[in-house]
Parts: structure tokens; sequence; C-alpha cells
């Protein structure tokens, strides 16, 4: 009797642990890329060509649900311009990801244009470009001094944005997180915890804005919401492109980062200076066209899919190639 | 300087780790304040050593009555091996997040998550170690007139510290070497160092798993010493 409830117990957590790892997080975004449709625009199928069958491409991303659809739908649509495709999407940090395509173990992964220019290159966030092309600009300059390449941006943007219930931000009139200015000593901040430290994050807020929270406590990021829902946190950072906010309207906001501490920033796809002359003129042409349909409302709803209806990465980076008409 | 090495050669360089433990270093994406340092070693290291304290006292206080009165009557041998056996197969992370929904995150989830960890080794040796016992000697106990609980008290645990001990020794092992992972639930341990490479880089990484390390060594070397002193001389295969 007992031995079974016992069983039963660890085959419930067994479950869930599946369940867990296939629905954890979404990196943020913004801005203004809320324009375009689910039709993606001026699409248009991608051609395979017979001489990229000879060149094989391996794409990474980091370990989070936004950049494995990212990195799922730069693969597939390489695949169907003919190359030959492996994908390692599972790289953990932008630091091991951003080795991996130096070191050449990998042929290129999405990055975070705001992430490339104050993780990797010592910018400070009120010094990147609130502009996607100016930053973009800018991160590829870097990256060419490194050996690597970096195609144009994404339409859409992320960033970190500190979010709580709408219940929460009536009470306290919280529109702006300079609203919290003399609040926010009462309240408790969850956050990632490399949040802490980082300038673009906790430290950010304590530099720029001046704040002081009450505490605050590091939470793994897939737990950004369950602690909101809990009561536990009065407030969480989330990320911009989060589905919940499309989806929970009523139930979760975020304040607007109005001294522009959050740098947003637009993706851009970085590889080898060696890999791109290697895989030819269709590498650029068709990682480029295969994002152009990728607005801030699509990657909403492609993050929603993965985190909220659990499919799989693959599966929403198909659905969207062949939505948005650029495979058959 | 915490920077970006190159994938190979090696990530980190021990001489970097040991740097990075008793000076604090420059972190790119902190905004010029510094990172890791002895002053920070020391603070994180306590957080984890309460953790595990919590955890092995609530381990304690459960599986230890259990097994020993379980062991004492003989019976449930089942009952104290099954859940010393399907205890270790429940996954540490998802106990986190599941009671996370439940419960919130913090020392009190950590502490019961921890606590679940270091049951099975406790309850099975506890049961294991009394159910041993000479039952010459038990017999020869009860035959001078001791009551049950004098039988277990003078007889039986005496004779069991090693076992007894053995138990304690594996759950405080894998409950300070898991609590490495309590800065995804609320509190910061040297797990800290491990799982942000972005903020500490690749020295605070190594820095961190080589204080893992040493904190485990240290406790496991302090419970043995313990336990020499508790193990009746009898017990004992060399003279101490």
């Amino acid at each position: 009797m007992r031995s079974q409830l016992t069983r039963l117990r660890a085959a419930a957590a067994l479950l869930l642990a599946l369940a867990l790892s296939l629905g954890v997080v979404a990196c943020g975004d913004s801005d203004d890329g809320t324009t375009g449709s689910d039709e993606g625009g001026n699409a248009g199928a991608i051609v395979a060509n017979p001489d990229n069958a000879k060149v094989s491409l391996t794409i990474g991303s980091k370990n989070f649900p936004e950049q494995e659809i990212l990195g799922e739908i730069y693969a597939q649509a390489l695949k169907a311009a003919g190359y030959k495709v492996k994908s390692d999407l599972n790289l953990g940090s932008e630091t091991v990801a951003h080795q991996a395509v130096k070191s050449g173990a990998i042929s290129g992964y999405p990055e975070y244009a705001s992430t490339a220019l104050t993780s990797f290159f010592g910018v400070e966030p009120e010094e990147v470009p609130a502009e996607a092309t100016p930053a973009y600009e800018k991160a590829k300059g870097e990256f060419e001094k490194e050996g690597l390449t970096a195609f144009p941006p994404t339409p859409f943007a992320s960033a970190n944005a500190v979010g709580t219930t709408t219940k929460f931000a009536e009470e306290e009139e919280l529109e702006t997180v300079s609203d919290l200015e003399g609040k926010s000593e009462s309240m408790t901040l969850y956050g990632s915890p490399e949040c802490r430290q980082r300038i673009d994050c906790l430290a950010g807020l304590e530099k720029y804005y001046g704040l002081k929270f009450k505490s605050f406590h590091p939470v793994d990021i897939g737990l950004r919401y369950t602690v909101l829902e809990k009561g536990q946190a009065d407030l969480s950072i989330l990320f911009t492109t989060d589905p919940q906010l499309a989806a929970e309207k009523d139930k979760f906001v975020i304040l607007e980062d109005d001294k522009e501490v959050f740098p947003a920033g637009n993706v851009i796809f970085v590889s080898k200076k060696s890999t791109v002359e290697k895989a030819g003129p269709d590498y650029e042409k068709t990682i480029v066209q295969v994002q152009e349909g990728l607005t801030l409302e699509v990657m909403q709803e492609l993050d929603a899919r993965v985190e909220l209806e659990k499919q799989t990465p693959k599966e929403a980076a198909a659905a969207y190639l062949k939505s948005a008409g650029y495979t058959g | 300087m915490i920077g970006v090495s190159p994938l190979s050669p090696p990530l980190a360089s021990i001489q970097g780790a040991i740097e990075f433990i008793f000076t604090p270093q420059t972190s790119n994406v902190t905004g010029g304040k510094t990172v890791g340092g002895i002053d920070q070693v020391i603070e994180l290291t306590l957080n984890q050593l309460e953790l595990t304290v919590f955890a092995l006292a609530l381990s304690l206080v459960v599986a230890m009555p259990i097994g020993l009165y379980l062991g004492h009557r003989g019976t449930g041998e089942l009952f104290a091996t099954v859940i010393g056996n399907a205890g270790r197969a429940i996954p540490e992370l998802a106990l986190i997040a599941f009671m996370a929904a439940l419960i919130g995150v913090g020392v009190l989830n950590l502490t019961i998550a921890l606590a679940i960890l270091g049951i099975p080794p406790l309850l099975t040796n506890a049961f294991v170690g009394i159910h041993q016992v000479d039952r010459a000697a038990v017999d020869a106990a009860r035959g001078m007139g001791m009551t049950e609980f004098e039988i277990l008290r003078k007889v039986e645990i005496p004779l069991a510290i090693p076992t007894l001990f053995a138990g304690i020794r594996s759950a405080t092992i894998a409950i300070v070497a898991t609590a490495t992972i309590a800065p995804i639930a609320g509190v910061l341990t040297l797990g800290d160092f491990i799982i942000n490479p972005n903020v500490y880089g690749d020295d605070g990484v190594l820095a961190g798993a080589i204080l893992v390390a040493l904190l485990a060594l240290t406790l496991e070397f302090g419970l043995a010493a313990l336990q020499r002193r508790l193990t009746s001389k009898g017990l004992k295969l060399s003279p101490a």
C-alpha cells in the first residue's frame, strides 16, 4: 500500500519534471514591433539550392524557449534552402554560446544585440542605442573584431522588465518604474539569480533609479510568474516578449522603464566569418528572409505555443515557417 | 579580470579560481561593481551551512524515531527499504518547483526538499543498524531487567553507532551538495557562483565547485571524528 503510494508520488514528480522541462523560460522583448500580422507579409517561399548540399551547418541557441524557437526557425529554413543542418539548442548562458561560435563548435546562433553589447563588449546599458539599427551596427563592429559576422536584426526586440500583478499595480498606483520611488523599500523583488548583480537588472535599478527594495530573492526564471501568482513576490523581473503578458492582460502588467535601464535588444544572428564565406550567399539570404515575419506579436504567439500550450520549439517553428509561406 | 576565455585551452584555471575566492574581481555585466572575494565566499558558505543544518535536523527528526523503532521491533523492513529506495528516485528540481507552487520559494521550501533527500539513508541505516545488533546482547539486557527503551538506548544504539553514522554522513553529503542549487529558489548559497557564469566568469564557476567540494569534505571529516569519539571501545577495529 505504502510502497505503491510512494511509487505513485515518484511517478507524479517525474511527470512534473518532464512538464517543467518542456515549458520553462522565455526571455523578454518589447518595443514597437507590434505592426505585422501572422501572414508574414512579403515572405515568398525558400528555394532549395542543390549547391548547398555539400555544406554542413550546426545551428545553436541558448537554453530557454524563445531562443530554442529561433534556433529551430533558422535551422529549418536553412534545411529548406538545401543545407545539411544539425542543431545544438541547449547551450546555456550567452558566455557558453559565444565561446561555441568563436571556437567553431557551432556555425551560428541568435543573440540579442543588447546582451551582446553589455555582456560581451562592456557597453553600459545607458549607452546601448535604443533604436535597432544603430545597436546592430555597434554590435556588428565589435563582433567583427573577433572574426564574427552579425546579420541584420529581427523586427521584434526583447528586454527585461519589472512586472507585477495588475491588482498590486492599482493598489500602489504604479505605472512606471519611477513610481516605485519611496515605495520600493517595503516591496520584495524576485528575479533570476544573475539579476542581482547585472547592470541591466537589479544593479541598474539601484544605480539609475536609486531604488532600494525590502529584499531581493533569486529564483529560477521558470518561476517568475509563479512567485507573483503565489502572492510571494510584490515585483518580479519579467520579459517583454512573455506570452503571459498578452494572454493574461488583466492579471499581469509591466512597469514602463522610463529611464531606459533595461535596453531592448533585437535578435541578430552571429556566425564566424569563415563559416559565412564557406556557406555561400544563400546563408545570409535565408536567415534574413525567414526572420522578416518575426514581429513582437508573432514572437509572443510562438512563445505562447511553447510555454503555455506545451508544443515543442520544433513544432512551433515549423508552424511559423508554413503559415508565413516560407515552406510548403 | 573575469573574461571570456576560449573553449580550449581550459575554461578556467585553478589559479584564477583561487584569486576569485580571496580577491573581488571585475565583471563584464555588473556596471563596475566587483564580484567574488572572501567576504562573499564566507557569506554564501554560511548560508549553505545553515540550510544544511536545517534540512539535516528535519530529516533526523522524521527518520530517526521511525528507523530506530522499526529496527528495535524488527518489523517493517519492507517499509524502510522501499522508502529508502523510492526516496532516492525523487527528482530534487521537480520537487522544488512543485513546492514553489504550493508553499512558495525560500528557506522552508528548500529545507523540506533537502530533508527529503536525507531521509532515505537515515531511515535505512537506522533500521539495519539496530536490527543487526546481536540478539544475544539484547536478550541478555532484557534478562537483566532493562526496559525496552533502555535496551534501545544502552545496548542497541551504542552497538549500531557505525551504521547509524554511515547514514548520517550519507545524508549530510547529499544535503550539503544539493544545497548548491538553492539560488534557484530564493536562498543564495555557493551555487550562485556556479549557475551565473555571465556574472562570475569561468573562474567563479570553478571556485564555486571547489568551495562546495571543500565544504562537503570538511563536514565528512568532522562527522568521522565525531563518530570515532562516540563509538564504544569494544567496536573499534584498532585502538584509538
